[in-house]
């Protein structure tokens, strides 16, 4: 249950941004990236940011997931192409080895929305 | 009043674990060290394989183990009977190990040894197809072992073990005959997604191959430590 581990490192990293702000704003979303070509199961990462969170100060945010299809660029015929996960990566019409993924790799946290108290001037 | 804001982060979930391993390595670069991360499922072979490493290249070269096994040290006992120091490191629930548990296993080593006892260092990774694939741990290169047992297509569907491997054992090569398996389909379905791996057929029982991947490792280590030779002497 890797995704554990990951939800861990994402809820330091964003434990991070917090105290790193001087108002400590209410956070109502994280934003991730998650590419199709990575070992992480977009459902069980919310089912463990809903478990790790609670009675923590981001229980209750929302964990929006992004995925991100894997698709490789193909040298031999100058194109990019979507390899077909679990069946065929090389290229579909000169079957080059997929070497180039552009794609589908990542793991990212991308943004963190937040709202923050209007402090009135006057 | 409330006002909505985001904040953009852009780092990488991994960012912890992948600054560990970067550590690591610098470290093993800087005492001379070769690193391997040995990978596969439950049951393809490398424990055995390590032991007949160990047992043929002692002479040879300085190695050490981390061992990293859910509960048992099981695995260690066995490697310890070749006279190579071994750390078990028990990832407990984990499936895998991290840069923070070798970096464990290095500073236990540092206890006991001087960086001049090693040459090379095995880690053998826990076994699980999937996420030992995303947690470097400080590896120079990553060994994945695939046994004939498993079938022609678990490349294609745990893709990113295989296709991060820099070597791959095809393992267990002596059961052929009662299999139907075609090895060289496993090697052309780990080709098509990573065209620049070694692919080495072994057999740990009869011995087949395993000199092709005695002479991988030894290559490996001497190429490093030719380059930290030729680090040493800039300016």
């Amino acid at each position: 249950m890797h995704e554990t581990d990951m939800t861990k490192a994402l809820i330091l990293t964003v434990k991070d941004w917090y105290e790193s702000q001087p108002e400590k704003p209410t956070i109502t979303k994280i934003y991730l990236i998650v590419g199709k070509f990575t070992c992480v199961e977009p459902v069980s990462l919310q089912f463990a940011f809903e478990v790790q969170t609670r009675n923590t100060f981001l229980a209750g945010v929302e964990l929006v997931i992004r995925e991100t299809p894997l698709i490789a660029f193909c040298h031999q015929c100058q194109q990019e192409y979507q390899p077909q996960m679990g069946l065929q990566y090389a290229c579909p019409d000169c079957h080059s080895p997929m070497d180039d993924i552009r794609s589908g790799r990542e793991l990212k946290i991308d943004r963190i929305e937040y709202s923050s108290l209007i402090t009135k001037n006057n | 009043m409330h006002q909505t804001f985001e904040a953009a982060l852009e780092i990488n979930l991994l960012h912890a674990n992948q600054e560990g391993a970067e550590h690591n390595r610098e470290h093993f670069d800087q005492w001379g060290i070769t690193c391997f991360n040995v990978m596969s499922s439950p049951g393809a072979g490398k424990t055995e394989l390590l032991e007949k490493t160990l047992s043929a290249l002692n002479s040879e070269l300085k190695m050490a183990v981390i061992e990293g096994d859910m509960t048992t040290e099981l695995d260690a006992e066995r490697l310890r009977q070749y006279n190579v120091p071994v750390i078990a490191i028990n990832t407990g629930r984990s499936c895998h190990l991290d840069s923070k548990m070798v970096a464990g296993g290095i500073h236990t080593f540092s206890h006991q040894y001087s960086p001049q006892d090693f040459d090379l260092i095995f880690v053998e990774n826990v076994g699980n197809l999937v996420c030992p694939a995303e947690f470097e741990v400080g590896e120079h290169a990553k060994v994945a072992l695939l046994s004939i047992t498993e079938g022609e297509d678990k490349p294609l569907k745990y893709p990113i073990m295989f296709q991060e491997a820099d070597c791959l054992l095809i393992t267990k090569t002596d059961l052929a005959p009662y299999l139907d398996v075609d090895i060289d389909r496993i090697a052309d379905n780990v080709r098509q997604m990573n065209p620049n791996v070694t692919i080495i057929s072994v057999s740990a029982k009869t011995g087949e191959g395993l000199e092709a991947w005695f002479n991988w490792v030894q290559t490996q280590v001497k190429a490093r430590l030719s380059r930290d030779e030729k680090q040493f002497t800039l300016p």
